[in-house]
């Protein structure tokens, strides 16, 4: 059992709520997930040419400090660390693959959680309560945001197993489910190239339809092919840099519940995760059928 | 009685409605700010009125014998499952298996049921005002289906003696389920569901499907293709 959490903002003006109004949809979903929690949240794009990386010290300890020198003389003055307990925002005009080679030559403990333009990621273990004190997530602002909370039925309790998973650019993915075939997407993967972290079911969702998107597939056209893919149970909910989407598995077998007002759509496993925003009570609700794309785009 | 579930906790409500109602005299009940709690009153035995104001989660009156449960909200997966007696009104949408494996008593929604409501139900019977989901009615062994609205697919799949009547489209019916004449009969049993349920529609609107009945005994000539 896991739960989802998704909300996106339409009006500009909540937009430095973010954080504070998803806070109780985190919370909320304790029950489903109380062993580890995480989200992705989208922001204002960086500058052109500039990207946003999100970092992890498995550890627990790291001079944040200096690692954002090292990264200063090693990727421009312009490149900035943002600290945040074990997590760090490194932003710099550097590819992947330079950052990558970079921490594996000097910060073996440092992994890289997401790369883009626009996306965070924060995801730990313990209770959602804790990891959204220990990172400040009532304080987040931005677009949209796409959170998870585990409770972890396939593979272990760790950081790296948290959600959201993420793929290429600004694309992040949670799961309540579990899938049946997950090695065999993995294996078809590694297959085409594609490297992965985690032995957890959820990666080969995110990779495969990441990829699908990184070849030109729009969302529809993954997950189509998805749907003939991927077996067993999901509600996947899928963040790109301006879209946030929810997809059922053919059975239904996972719940969700969307809430939608003028003000913003609102997703969650059940509705105990939406109970506490404002203006609920007079919100569309309703349930997304199986098999079926939802998407909301941020204006 | 009042329970309100911002201050009270659901087993504070469940444990005044497991007590002796009876000496206290049938009180009606009304519990505020649900919010989408699970198991809100399950298991009551006794013929007191219930009325939820708001919306519940997973299992909301299940198991429920002579009680008259008024949900007015939607309701989360599993609603009324194993009733045995009494009624359930859903007055938004249900989630997933409403009514499921329930033997009696009467559940009726006023808007949608997701997929498979009334699976395996035993003698229940199931009003939905709107459309029902795939896998509606699987392996029902007894009791009344009546869709105002659409099915989805496999509609009473593997059915056993349960009925089903549809006013809508049947997206596709399933293993062993066949449209059968209506006869005065059916029309009668409909205008009283429909009466009680408080829809106000015809019954000749609304077409029969029951088991075909092949799948009673093996048939080793099927060559497992059913």
């Amino acid at each position: 059992m896991c739960g989802i959490v998704g909300l996106l903002l339409k009006k500009p003006a909540l937009r430095p709520a973010l954080g504070e109004l998803m806070l109780p949809m985190l919370i909320g979903m304790t029950e489903r997930g109380p062993d580890s929690a995480g989200l992705a949240v989208y922001r204002e794009p960086v500058a052109e040419g500039r990207c946003k990386y999100s970092l992890y010290v498995s550890n627990g300890r790291a001079d944040w400090p200096a690692i954002g020198r090292e990264a200063g003389k090693r990727f421009g003055s312009d490149a900035t660390l943002d600290a945040n307990a074990n997590h760090a925002i490194l932003t710099a005009r550097a590819d992947r693959d330079a950052i990558a080679a970079w921490l594996a030559d000097a910060h073996r403990d440092i992994a890289v959680l997401s790369a883009g333009q626009a996306m965070d990621i924060y995801k730990d273990i313990g209770t959602p309560a804790a990891i959204a004190e220990r990172y400040g997530f009532s304080r987040l602002s931005g677009t949209h945001v796409v959170g998870h909370t585990r409770m972890a039925t396939e593979s272990a309790v760790t950081p790296a197993h948290a959600h959201p998973f993420t793929f290429g650019e600004d694309f992040c993915l949670v799961h309540n489910g579990s899938l049946s075939n997950p090695n065999d997407v993995r294996r078809q993967l590694e297959h085409e190239g594609v490297r992965f972290v985690t032995d957890n079911d959820t990666e080969a969702a995110c990779r495969y339809i990441g990829k699908r998107l990184a070849e030109g597939d729009d969302l529809a056209a993954a997950m189509t092919k998805g749907f003939d893919v991927l077996d067993g149970f999901y509600t996947l909910l899928i963040g790109t840099r301006d879209t946030l989407a929810i997809v059922r598995d053919p059975f239904a077998c996972k719940p969700a519940i969307v809430a939608e007002t003028d003000d913003y759509v609102a997703i969650s496993s059940e509705y105990r995760g939406l109970a506490a925003l404002p203006g609920v009570a007079s919100a569309k609700l309703f349930e997304p059928r199986p098999r079926q794309l939802y998407r909301w785009q941020v204006q | 009685m009042i329970f309100d579930l911002a201050r009270q906790s659901v087993r504070d409500l469940n444990g005044f409605l497991h007590g002796d109602l009876q000496a206290k005299g049938l009180p009606d009940v009304q519990v505020l700010s649900p919010n989408g709690a699970h198991s809100v009153a399950v298991g009551v035995n006794a013929p007191v009125k219930i009325a939820i104001e708001g919306h519940v989660g997973y299992y909301a009156a299940g198991m429920n014998q002579h009680a008259d449960i008024d949900i007015r909200g939607n309701a989360g997966p599993g609603v009324a499952e194993g009733m045995c007696s009494g009624s359930v009104h859903v007055r938004g949408f249900a989630s997933v298996a409403a009514g499921a494996a329930a033997h009696g008593g009467l559940l009726v929604i006023d808007q949608d049921a997701s997929l498979r409501c009334g699976i395996s139900m035993k003698g229940i019977d199931i009003v939905v005002g709107g459309d029902v989901g795939d896998y509606s009615a699987f392996m029902a062994q007894a009791g009344r289906l009546v869709v105002c609205g659409n099915a989805g697919d496999a509609l009473g799949d593997s059915l056993y003696e349960a009925v089903i009547y549809v006013r809508g489209a049947v997206a596709s019916l399933g293993a062993d389920a066949e449209e059968q004449p209506m006869t005065a009969q059916d029309h009668s049993v409909l205008r009283d569901l429909l009466g009680r349920a408080g829809f106000d529609y015809d019954p000749r609107e609304f077409r029969r499907i029951g088991s075909a009945r092949k799948l009673y005994h093996w048939n080793v000539d099927a060559n497992q293709e059913y």
